[in-house]
C-alpha cells in the first residue's frame, strides 16, 4: 500500500511542478467553459430589422411595435422600397428586412390573407436562419392574437416552442458537450502523456524492474488524474450554474455517477494511446487528432448527429463522449431518472470495461 | 558455488538486426565483472535481458539462479539497475527521488541509510536540489544510491560513467569496490578501455558476439606481439607510412602516439626507428610498450573480424 501513497504522491508532483500541466489541466476547462459560454454562442442580440412597407398602415405599425419589444430584436429602419435592402444589407446597417405588401392591412381585413416577405442576409446563413426564426416568432404571435380577438379567419402558421430551454439558449448545449471533452481531454490525454513521458525518460524501465506490479504502476497513474477530474467536474457545474445559468435538473448523484463512469473510459483510451506510443509527440497528435476532434466532431458539441450521413452517425456511436454527452444533456437539462438512460449507460459501461481491460492487457511487463 | 550470473548460448534479434549472437558467460558471487565493448556491441540488450525487461530469443539466463523469463518477480526484487541514460525524475528532488524509489522497492531510506551512507553523504548537502539541475558525476551518484537503497544483491550498472569527467569516474569505481566489499555482485558495461582494467573479470564485446573473457591480466598476457609506442612528424603520413610497411602487422593511433604491432623476434626497436627516419620523419621515437586493454581489443577484433 505504501508503494501506491507514494507513487501517488509523486503523480500530483509533476502535476503541481510543471506549469503546462497545470495550465491544461486545470486553467482550460474554466477557461473553455467561459468561452464557450459566453463567446462561442448561437444567440444573436440585438438584430436589426427593416421595416418596409406603409408606415402609416396599421397592421405594419401594429407588428413593427411587437418587433420593437421583442428583446432581441429592434427596428432600425422603416421606408417604402424593398430595392433599397440589398443597399442596406451590404452597408451592415441591417440583418433582417420585413417586407409588407401593398394595402396590407385592408387585405388582411377584407381578404383574410396578406403576405409578408422575410428578407435574411444570406451571407452569414447561420445567424440569419436565427434572426428569421425570430421575426417569424414574433408574426405568429401576431397572428394568434389576431385569431382570438375573433376576426376575420386566418390560416395557421405551424408554432414551434422549445421545452426545457424556451429561450434556445447554447449554453444548455455547450455545457455538457464541453463536459464530455474537458474530461476526455484530461483523463486520456494527460494519462497517456505521463505514461509515455515516463518511457522516454527511461525511468519506465525502473518501474518495471521493481517489485511493484505493472497494474499497480496503472491504477497509480490513473488516480491522480480521476481526482483532477472530479475537481474539473465540480468546476465546471458550480461555473455552469452559477456563471451560465444552466439549469441543474436531475440527481445530482446520478450525474456524478455517469461521469465518474465517463473518466473512466477516458482513462481506459489513455492508457490504449500509452500503450500504443513510443513518444510523448505521438501521444499528444494521437490524443489530439485522434481524440480531441473525433469528440468534437461526433458527441454532438457543434453538430447534431442526426444531421450526419448515416456512415459517419455510425463512427459516432463509438465515441465514448456521445453518449455521455446524451446522458448528461438528459439528466441535468430534462432531469429524468435513471430509467431513461439506462440504454446508453449500458453502452457507456461495456465501452469502459472494454477499454480498461485490452489496455491493462497490451501494457507491457517488459520493454 | 551457485553463479550469480549464468548466460548460455543467449541470442537476440531486432527484425533482421542481430544484437546478441549466441552469449555465454558466468559471473562468481562478489566479483566486479566488466562487459568492455564499442557501442551498439550488444551491451545493453544484454542488461536489459538480465534485469527482465527482454526476452531471449533463445538461450538461458539465470540471475542468482532464477530464470530470467519465468521468475522474473523473483529476480526483480533482489536485483539493482542503472540505465544507460540518467533514469531518475529530473522535476523530483534528489530526496524525494531516493525515497520514491525506496518505497517502490518496499522499504524506506531510513531503514537502509547505512547501505548507502557514503555515497548519499556526497550528495546530501543537495538533498532538495532537482534532479534535473545536478552535475553528470552527482547526477550518477543519486542513480547509484537509488540503485542500492533497496540492498540488492546484484547490481547491474549500464555504462555508468559515461558523460561523467575523470575525477568523478574515479570516485566512482573506488565507490564500487567498497559496495563489492558488502558482498554484492556487480556486472557493469563501459565503452571505456581504460576502465576494464578496473573490473576483476571482463568480457571483450563486439557486434554481439563475446571475443574474449578473463581478467584483465591474462588478456593483455595473451597479446601475441610486440607493441612499440611510435611518434613522429608530421603525424598522420607516418600512420599512413607505417600501415603500408611490410614488417607492421597492426598500427593504431593513440593520442599522441601511434602503437604499432610486429612479429616477435623479426623487427626490433633499431630497425624500426631507421626504417622510420630514412622515410624523412622528424623528431622521431620509438619505445617498447606494454599492451593495453584496447591494444587486446583491436587485435581480437581484427582476427574476428578476419574469421568471419
Amino acid at each position: 500500500m505504501k508503494e501506491f501513497f507514494s507513487f501517488i504522491k509523486k503523480e500530483f508532483q509533476h502535476i503541481f511542478r510543471d506549469k503546462r500541466t497545470i495550465l491544461i489541466v486545470l486553467v482550460m476547462p474554466i477557461v473553455q467553459i467561459i468561452l464557450f459560454g459566453f463567446a462561442v454562442s448561437t444567440e444573436v442580440h440585438n438584430a436589426r430589422v427593416d421595416i418596409v412597407g406603409d408606415s402609416q398602415d396599421p397592421a405594419v405599425r401594429q407588428i413593427a411595435e411587437r418587433i420593437e419589444q421583442n428583446p432581441y430584436l429592434h427596428v432600425t429602419a422603416v421606408y417604402e422600397s424593398a430595392s433599397a435592402v440589398s443597399e442596406r444589407f451590404r452597408k451592415g446597417k441591417a440583418d433582417v428586412a420585413v417586407c409588407f405588401e401593398r394595402n396590407f392591412d385592408e387585405r388582411l381585413r377584407h381578404y383574410g390573407k396578406a403576405s409578408v416577405r422575410l428578407l435574411g442576409d444570406g451571407s452569414d446563413p447561420n445567424t440569419a436562419q436565427v434572426i428569421v426564426n425570430y421575426v417569424n416568432g414574433v408574426l405568429s404571435e401576431v397572428q394568434a392574437d389576431l385569431n382570438n380577438s375573433g376576426g376575420t379567419r386566418q390560416a395557421t402558421f405551424p408554432h414551434v416552442q422549445y421545452m426545457y430551454n424556451p429561450a434556445m439558449l447554447s449554453s444548455y448545449n455547450f455545457v455538457p458537450g464541453v463536459m464530455g471533452l474537458i474530461l476526455m481531454l484530461v483523463c486520456s490525454m494527460m494519462t497517456a502523456i505521463s505514461i509515455v513521458r515516463e518511457k522516454e525518460s527511461g525511468t519506465m524501465e525502473l518501474l518495471l524492474v521493481s517489485p511493484m506490479r505493472p497494474v499497480g504502476v496503472i491504477i497509480s497513474k490513473a488516480i491522480p488524474y480521476l481526482v483532477l477530474s472530479l475537481v474539473n467536474l465540480a468546476t465546471i457545474l458550480l461555473l455552469s450554474r452559477f456563471v451560465l445559468g444552466v439549469p441543474l435538473r436531475g440527481n445530482l448523484l446520478l450525474l456524478l455517477g455517469i461521469s465518474v463512469l465517463f473518466i473512466l473510459a477516458s482513462l481506459g483510451v489513455g492508457l490504449l494511446i500509452s500503450v500504443i506510443s513510443a513518444t510523448q509527440k505521438t501521444a499528444l497528435l494521437i490524443s489530439g487528432m485522434g481524440l480531441t476532434m473525433p469528440t468534437m466532431i461526433f458527441s454532438g458539441i457543434i453538430f447534431p448527429c442526426e444531421s450526419m450521413p448515416v456512415i459517419l452517425q455510425y463512427v459516432s456511436d463509438i465515441i465514448p463522449a456521445k453518449w455521455y454527452v446524451i446522458m448528461v444533456k438528459k439528466v441535468m437539462i430534462e432531469g429524468v431518472g435513471v430509467t431513461y438512460i439506462y440504454g446508453e449507460f449500458l453502452i457507456l459501461l461495456a465501452m469502459t470495461i472494454f477499454l480498461l481491460a485490452i489496455s491493462v492487457r497490451l501494457f507491457k511487463r517488459r520493454l | 558455488m551457485i553463479e550469480a550470473i549464468k548466460v548460455e548460448n543467449v541470442s537476440k534479434h531486432y527484425g533482421a538486426c542481430v544484437a546478441l549472437d549466441h552469449i555465454s558467460l558466468g559471473v562468481q558471487p562478489g566479483e566486479i565483472y566488466g562487459l568492455i565493448g564499442p557501442d551498439g556491441a550488444g551491451k545493453t540488450t544484454l542488461f536489459r535481458i538480465l534485469v527482465t525487461l527482454l526476452l531471449p530469443d533463445n538461450g538461458k539466463a539465470l540471475v542468482e539462479g532464477l530464470d530470467v523469463a519465468r521468475d522474473y518477480m523473483a529476480i526483480r526484487r533482489n536485483i539493482g539497475y542503472m540505465p544507460g541514460r540518467f533514469s531518475l525524475y529530473q522535476d523530483l528532488t534528489v530526496a524525494e527521488n531516493l525515497d520514491f524509489f525506496a518505497t517502490m522497492f518496499g522499504t524506506s531510506v531510513a531503514e537502509n541509510y547505512q547501505n548507502i551512507k557514503e555515497i548519499y553523504a556526497q550528495i546530501e548537502p543537495f538533498r532538495d536540489r532537482r534532479a534535473g539541475q545536478l552535475s553528470g558525476g552527482m547526477k550518477q551518484k543519486l542513480a547509484l544510491c537509488c540503485a542500492l537503497v533497496h540492498r540488492p544483491s546484484v547490481l547491474f550498472l549500464d555504462e555508468p560513467t559515461t558523460g561523467v569527467d575523470a575525477v568523478s569516474r574515479k570516485d566512482f569505481w573506488n565507490m564500487l569496490y567498497r559496495i563489492r566489499k558488502a558482498g554484492v555482485t556487480i556486472l557493469v558495461s563501459t565503452p571505456y578501455m581504460d576502465e576494464a582494467s578496473l573490473c576483476d573479470r571482463i568480457s571483450l564485446i563486439q557486434k554481439g558476439r563475446i571475443i574474449k573473457t578473463g581478467t584483465p591480466e591474462e588478456i593483455v598476457a595473451q597479446y601475441p606481439h610486440r607493441l612499440f609506442g611510435v611518434s613522429g612528424n608530421p603525424a598522420y603520413p607516418l600512420l599512413k607510412f607505417l600501415r603500408r610497411s611490410p614488417n607492421v602487422l597492426r598500427c593504431f593511433s593513440f593520442g599522441s602516439e601511434h602503437h604499432v604491432a610486429v612479429s616477435p623476434g623479426q623487427t626490433g626497436r633499431e630497425d624500426l626507428l631507421k626504417q622510420i627516419q630514412d622515410a624523412g620523419f622528424r623528431n622521431v621515437t620509438v619505445r617498447e610498450i606494454n599492451p593495453n586493454i584496447e591494444d587486446c581489443f583491436m587485435e581480437l577484433a581484427k582476427e574476428e573480424g578476419q574469421k568471419s
